[in-house]
């Protein structure tokens, strides 16, 4: 299996990672190589088998409904790189 | 006293031969002398360490000590731990400070543990080497030159070198028994949903396992008694009785059948490190163990399945890292793509960078079904095939590595003879099995481990077969220089 | 060209829960920006989700209420997006097996008709918080406190064919959302929001056209104007010979303008895969049957009822039973008032016209059933004149008194009927009326009803408008008659 450069430039933008040509071409043979390896899953014979998603069969636990956080909006705004009004800032959203 | 084992400690401090602040004075003084050397811990947090060790010490006195009350021990910089930063080995995290505990710090904090610092680690603990670390490389201690494994290398180098007599880790596919193994100490990977996760920054979410890291068996069954528990702000985490693992450590061996997968034991594997083991499983059958062995027909196939369930869930798991809330954040961001595709390419590491890639390529449109539902079903027969091994042993035993530690920079230029270091131990991850590692002899100098695998929830089965081992054996004794 | 429209409908229901749905932060609406913004909420590292138990007993509710399949066993997935409203980076949601599967909601038609609309099914997910677009020197400000409330999302099938039968659907769903009360119904507050799918296709045509889908609508009004903007601009685009787009359009109610989003189409591929760090849902009958018995009356029982036991009109009893809030005030009134049909008049004339004319929903009315029904009570007994009645409502509703008594009271509304001093009034005027009594008396039956009239102006200017209407009229009738 290889990975085109086209493949690599659309899977940078939807992780949001800026990637310039030299690193398109070392992600190139560094994502192929990784590639070839988990191409021997192809081999596996699945067809009876259901997928697994969790190590455990467990079933999902309910919380009950009662309110049980605080306000520690100064807490975590202080670690922030940027607020006002204790907003989250980013550069302009636009719809 | 930098020698001494948890348990030993525990009976010195119980007895008043040493005070907590004695002992977290010394363990920090060798930290501030001999860290330069291994670089294994990110962050030493020397005031709060005396701070904690004084409160240990009156809280002794006034007779409620637990018996990790006054003990050093050491953190993995995974676990978010309040006030203090928490980087997870990345330069995302270089600044976060979490105003939170994770879980498993909670608990140790509780119990009147005393928190020296956060240890290094591979980025956001996608590694085998703490090579990838924004904050430099950890070097074994038992080599110059060498990588101490990973991705919890700094725990295992900080315990090996008796910076610390414990440390906490994860392991998501070998990340507590692989640097074990390198380092000459004893680890061990709980049950998945045993410890809770709640406030361990997530790699792969249904692979990672916080554990455990000392020198011996019983020191390992003592964090364990610390860290296990059913946890609530843990869905994942497993409501389920928790026994003290101590209790039935020195349970004779008597009659325990061990299996020995033969996919692990071909032409590809050393001979020394087949003798290595040869000879502990030995040991264990004059202990009055049986052995046999087994098959794990999937087993060639952990590896593939495991480089396409880690990465995707990795690829969602670190997508909160985008320079808005905590953490990194570009300088000057044009628009809000700038903002999220610089601080991911200038705040993540080149390794992070791939796996992050290759599961976001791995789950997407067209790919999902080869990829993701392919491996999700390869992890199914994975599991069974242990499931269906464990009807006739109770503990499979393999070589923890393929190899003792490698020189530093062997392996990072290709990203999979990175990835072939976690052969033996990342199908345990992939079908959430418990496993530990033990010092079980010695290669050119350098130690290699024996991987013990167990039954869901077994963990104090394989403490006791690793405790066992080392009443009889003095590997987890030795130590490198000094 | 005839057309026929096609129109399907999704709409995002918060439900009513305390909490959110994977953290313990409040739901309540309007609190300072991000101070009900949890760790969770903000997805700081490895801070996990939890399911909350209501939003499940909810979304079983609205199965039950639209007669859907339950599934036994739900999944949450990972949407995969970037945006700074969506902490995580993903929006956990469900895909392939949401907790409610297909089901129906049956709407009446203008003629009377009824329609069945089918829901595909309904999902659980969580929303996202707000981006704030004033201007912060040209950066948007974000606010998490909504990021995390519980949303189910309903999906009908394109089975709407004008915007009459949409608005319709709309209303039926706002009635049985609030009536088992899973929603406060407020709209303007984003509680139920709406994106209609609209395509056209030449009439007779079975093949169904390209959709547009316009998001986030949220009142039936702008619902109602952006269904036939958008019909008439595909109308537009096809007859000009053009093609419709797919897209996703957004419609200003302020402007009454809907334009394109300008999000780059740029592939959205959201790579959905099992969340995690949650485990799959599994409902058990008993569960289910617990929920059955708790489901508050639908409106459709309900207006039966109304029916029945109150003896209401069809029309009035669908128009009082559709809301629970004004269900719940016909109710009240009732009990306090006695007289339904009085109170029916009352909150389906002067009531409604003052909530529309002040566009306010019955949830807001500031007059309670049990004032409504003081009110009617007094008109009941003779207390209050029609105009007295209408005074006391201004009073009420603008917040002069609570008490209907003293408001009569303090504002003189009581009638006068003590026939003595009523019999004084009449005599008085009656002296000065002498043509118009001969008149009266020379008529036949037919003409003096009429003419009666004319007696009242000047009786009920004598007595100060206090006079009661009913007894002048008999004390008229015994004298005059003769």
């Amino acid at each position: 299996m290889t990975i085109s450069r086209q493949d690599i430039e659309k899977v940078a933008l939807l992780a949001r990672i800026r990637v310039d040509d030299q690193e398109v071409t070392a992600l190139e043979q560094d994502l192929g190589n990784i590639l070839g390896l988990v191409d021997q899953l192809q081999a596996a014979d699945t067809e009876a088998t259901e997928p697994m998603a969790h190590p455990l069969d467990a079933v999902q636990r309910l919380r009950p409904d009662v309110v049980s956080e605080s306000d520690q909006r100064a807490a975590f705004q202080a670690i922030a790189p940027a607020t006002e009004n204790g907003l989250y800032l980013v550069p302009r959203v636009i719809e | 006293m930098h020698n001494k084992t948890v348990a030993e400690l525990s009976r010195d401090l119980e007895s008043g031969q040493v005070s907590s602040v004695e002992l977290t004075r010394h363990f920090l003084d060798r930290i501030q002398q001999q860290d330069s050397q291994y670089n294994s811990f990110i962050t030493v947090t020397e005031e709060q360490a005396m701070a904690e060790a004084e409160a240990a010490d009156q809280r002794r006195q006034r007779g409620d000590a637990t018996p990790w009350t006054g003990i050093p021990f050491a953190q993995k910089d995974i676990f978010c731990t309040r006030g203090v930063r928490t980087t997870c080995g990345s330069k995302m995290l270089e600044p976060f400070v979490p105003p939170y505990n994770a879980t498993v710090t909670q608990r140790f904090e509780d119990a009147g543990a005393v928190s020296l610092g956060k240890t290094n680690m591979d980025e956001f603990a996608m590694g085998s080497s703490t090579e990838s670390s924004y904050f430099g490389a950890t070097t074994n201690p038992w080599g110059e030159r060498r990588v101490p494994g990973g991705s919890s290398g700094g725990s295992a180098a900080a315990v090996a070198a008796r910076l610390t007599p414990a440390a906490t880790a994860t392991d998501t596919g070998g990340s507590i028994r692989q640097p074990a193994a390198l380092c000459g100490i004893t680890g061990l990977k709980p049950t998945y949903g045993r410890v809770s996760r709640y406030g361990m920054v997530a790699f792969a979410s249904s692979l990672d396992q916080g554990g455990t890291m000392a020198r011996t068996a019983e020191d390992n069954a003592l964090m364990l008694n610390v860290m296990a528990g059913f946890d609530p702000r843990d869905s994942t985490s497993v409501d389920q009785p928790v026994p003290d693992y101590t209790a039935d450590l020195a349970q004779p061996l008597n009659g325990l059948r061990i299996g020995l997968p033969k996919e692990y034991f071909t032409d590809q594997l050393s001979p020394a490190m087949a003798d290595a083991v040869q000879s502990a499983v030995r040991e264990y059958e004059a202990l009055g163990a049986s052995v046999r062995e087994i098959s794990l027909p999937h087993a060639n196939l952990a590896i593939a399945a495991y480089y396409i369930i880690a990465p995707a869930e990795c690829s969602a798991n670190l997508s909160r890292f985008d320079g808005v809330r905590y953490g990194y954040r570009c300088k000057n961001p044009e628009d809000l793509l700038d903002l999220y595709t610089r601080t991911r390419a200038e705040g993540f590491g080149s390794e992070v960078k791939r796996r992050i890639m290759i599961g976001t390529y791995a789950l997407s449109a067209g790919y999902y079904d080869a990829y993701y539902a392919k491996a999700q079903k390869v992890r199914r027969l994975i599991r069974q095939d242990f499931i269906d091994a464990f009807d006739d042993v109770d503990v499979i035993m393999s070589p923890t590595t393929p190899s003792p530690a490698f020189v530093q920079g062997e392996k990072t230029s290709d990203p999979v003879t990175m990835y072939l270091e976690d052969i033996f131990t990342i199908s345990t991850n992939l079908a959430g099995l418990p496993a530990m590692s033990v010092p079980a002899g010695m290669i050119d100098g350098l130690p290699v481990g024996l991987q013990i695998i167990g039954r869901y929830f077994d963990e104090a089965r394989l403490l006791n077969v690793a405790h066992q081992f080392q009443q009889a054996t003095d590997w987890h004794l030795r130590t490198p220089n000094d | 060209m005839q057309w026929d429209v096609v129109i399907g409908l999704e709409i995002h229901v918060q439900l009513a829960t305390q909490t959110k749905i994977f953290s313990g932060s409040s739901t309540a609406y309007g609190a300072e920006p991000n101070t009900q913004a949890s760790a969770v909420d903000l997805a700081m590292p490895g801070t996990l989700p939890v399911a909350n138990e209501a939003a499940f007993r909810y979304a079983v509710m609205l199965g039950l209420a639209i007669e859907a399949d339950i599934s036994r066993r739900s999944v949450f997935e990972r949407k995969n997006y970037f945006y700074p409203d969506l902490p995580k980076g993903y929006q956990t949601t469900q895909l392939a097996q949401p907790i409610v599967g297909p089901g129906h909601v049956d709407i009446e038609l203008a003629d009377g008709r009824q329609k069945r609309i089918r829901i595909h099914h309904a999902h659980l997910e969580e929303d996202a918080g707000k981006s704030l677009h004033e201007d912060f020197h040209g950066m948007s400000g974000i606010d998490l406190n909504r990021a995390g409330t519980p949303l189910i999302e309903i999906v009908t099938e394109p089975d709407m064919r004008s915007a009459d039968e949409a608005v319709a659907f709309a209303r039926k769903l706002h009635g049985i959302v609030t009536s088992i009360g899973i929603c406060d119904g407020n709209m303007s507050q984003g509680s139920m929001r709406f994106d209609v799918n609209v395509s056209i296709r030449p009439k007779g045509e079975d093949k169904l056209g390209t959709r547009t889908e316009t998001k986030n609508l949220n009142s039936f009004r702008f619902m109602e104007q952006a269904i036939h903007q958008e019909v008439e601009r595909q109308i537009d685009v096809l007859t000009d010979g053009g093609a419709i787009v797919q897209e996703t359009r957004l419609y200003d109610g302020d402007t009454q303008q809907s334009r394109s989003m300008r999000t780059k189409e740029e592939a959205n591929d959201y790579r959905y895969f099992p969340c995690p760090d949650l485990l799959p849902v599994v409902i058990d009958d008993a569960f289910i049957a617990h929920a059955r018995q708790h489901l508050p009356e639908l409106p459709d029982a309900r207006k039966a009822r109304f029916m029945t036991a109150y003896g209401l009109t069809d029309y009035d009893a669908g128009l009082l039973s559709s809301g629970a809030a004004m269900a719940q005030l016909f109710e009240d009134t009732v009990k306090h008032g006695k007289d339904p049909k009085l109170a029916a008049n009352w909150l389906l004339g002067e009531l409604s016209a003052r909530l529309n004319s002040e566009d306010r929903e019955p949830a807001n009315c500031p007059v309670t059933g049990a004032q409504l029904g003081a009110l009617i009570l007094r008109i009941s007994d003779g207390t209050l004149s029609s105009s007295g009645a209408k005074k006391v409502f201004e009073g009420l509703w603008d917040g002069e008194a609570t008490d209907v008594d003293s408001l009569i009271e303090a504002r003189g509304l009581r009638q006068v009927s003590d026939t003595a001093a009523l019999e004084q009034i009449v005599d008085t005027v009656l002296a000065d009326m002498g043509e118009q009594i001969a008149q009266y008396q020379q008529a036949d039956d037919k003409k003096r009803k009429k003419l009666l009239g004319g007696f009242m102006g000047p009786l009920m200017k004598a007595s100060g408008g206090q006079g009661n209407p009913k007894l002048f009229n008999e004390i008229l009738r015994r004298k005059l008659d003769r």
